[in-house]
Order: C-alpha cells, then structure tokens, then sequence
C-alpha cells in the first residue's frame, strides 16, 4: 500500500504547501473583499510554516530551529490580523464599504 | 471471512490522508466560498488540518500552538471584523473583471507548476538529527540561542496591539 506510508515522505509536505500556496494566490486576486483578501493570505502564511516545519522534520539537523521560525510566524500572522482588521474597520467606518474596488480616492 | 485486520502504519496512513483531505477541502471552501463567514468557517477547518500535518511532522507543541494561535484567535478576530463591517453581501454581481477569472486561475496554476517542478528537480539532502527537538529544548533555545527572536515576538505583538487599537478608535467620537 504506497498511497498509506505518504506521511513519512518529504515531498507531499511540500506538494500540500504548494498547494495552499497557489489555493491563497488565487484568492488574493479573485476576492473583491478586503477581509477576504485577508483570509487568503493566511493561506499563504500556513503554506509557508508546513514548508518550515517539512524540512525542519526531515532535512535540518536541528529540530529546534524550524519550530521556533514556526512560532514566530504565528506571531507575526496574528499581528498582521490585527492591524489589518483595524485598518478594515476604520475603513468601513469613513468609505461605508470595504469593496477593494471603491477604494479609489487616490486615483488620478 | 472477515477482512485482515490493518495494522499500525496502515492506520496512521489513513488518518493523515483524512488530514490531507481536510486541509484541501478547508483551502478550496477559504478561497471560493460566495459569503465570508464560510470562507472563515473553511479557513478554520483548513488550519486543523495544518495542526494534524504537524503532529505528523514530530511537534505537538506546534500543532497545540497552531489551534490555540489561528483557531482560537486569528478566525475568531476576522469574524468579529465580517460583522463588525461586511453588513450586506457583495451587491455588485456585474460581469467579473477579466482578472477574476482565467487570469487568476493561470496565475495560480502557474505558481503551482513551478513549485512542483522545484521540489522535483531538487535533490534534498538528509541530514542526520543533533536532538529530539522536544518542547524542552525548545524552551531552551528560545531563552538562550534565540533569545532575541522570543524577545523580538513580544515587542512586535506589543506595538500590534498598542497599533491596533489606535486605528480603530480614530475618528470614533465624532
């Protein structure tokens, strides 16, 4: 059975990521919302931590360093939720919308 | 006669190809979903996936970080957000613009083939481990090695805070 010992290989970690990777470029461009821009970059920062923590598994020596580059990018993902939330909601409180297309008063 | 019993490996084979399926499943509803609350809804079932993926991957302190972190905190603050300012679905149902569609779609595609192609290509070298790389020796890099990263998480989730609140009081009074 090759399709059950997929776990214990490199590659499907980073198939996965590849994947949530495209899956969150993809939503960055078609979403008009800017929360759910938002939600789609979440995507790309949690393809980037299963590729930290693939090669942490199975190519660094040191086991340590992968998990702690995964914890700083948690951080510094729920830091980017806040601080883009905020923006979001002051937002909508001056435009009444957060449709990324009304957002034009800077366009010449 | 009852079929041969699976063993061990076989049953973890299959509960990671169930946490595979929940990942996928969880991005494809975060990034297509028509309202935002099932784009959260999918987002969060795809980030358990990620917490099993990284049980997988010999660190449960990260998995147990990784629900903790986003589940319980990142999806819950993007929730408060979509009531808070997205009151009425999207009313413009005109014709989407040409890079909502194919273009997007290649775009994507494209990323993909490159990175399949990339992790195809490359010959990774296996490197035998230096430590188990447990929660204790965690904590011990953390305050020792990478003392200036622990630090360094602190100070910038101090000012996301601080930031945070700024922004979204202004204007609040008026």
């Amino acid at each position: 059975m090759e399709i059950l010992s997929l776990y214990n290989s490199l590659n499907t970690y980073l198939f996965i990521a590849a994947l949530l990777f495209s899956m969150g470029i993809y939503g960055l461009v078609t979403r008009r919302t800017l929360i759910g821009m938002l939600i789609a970059s979440e995507l790309i920062l949690a393809a980037a931590s299963i590729n930290f923590m693939a090669f942490n598994r199975f190519t660094a020596p040191d086991p340590a360093v992968g998990q702690i580059f995964t914890l700083f990018i948690m951080a510094i993902a729920a830091a980017e939720a806040a601080i883009g939330l905020s923006i979001v909601v002051a937002i909508y409180r001056n435009y009444k919308t957060i449709d990324a297309e009304d957002l034009v008063e800077l366009k010449g | 006669m009852s079929l041969p019993l699976p063993n061990a490996d076989q049953l973890v084979g299959a509960v990671f190809l169930v946490l595979l399926a929940t990942t996928i499943a969880g991005g494809f509803i975060a990034c297509n979903a028509e309202r935002l609350v099932r784009a959260v809804a999918g987002l969060i079932i795809c980030f358990v996936g990620v917490a099993g993926l990284y049980y997988f991957l010999n660190s449960p302190f990260i998995a147990m970080m990784q629900i903790l972190i986003y589940v319980g905190a990142v999806a819950v603050t993007i929730s408060f957000a979509i009531m808070f300012a997205a009151p009425e679905q999207s009313k413009k149902h005109g014709p989407p613009n040409l890079l909502a569609g194919p273009l997007a779609l290649i775009s994507a595609a494209l990323v993909f083939g490159g990175f399949i192609l990339l992790v195809l290509k490359t010959d990774w070298q296996i490197h035998p481990k230096e430590n188990s790389g447990s929660v204790e020796i965690i904590g011990q890099r953390l305050l020792t090695d990478y003392s200036m990263v622990f630090e360094l998480i602190s100070i910038v989730l101090l000012i996301a805070i601080i930031g945070a609140l700024v922004i979204a009081r202004r204007g609040r009074s008026s």
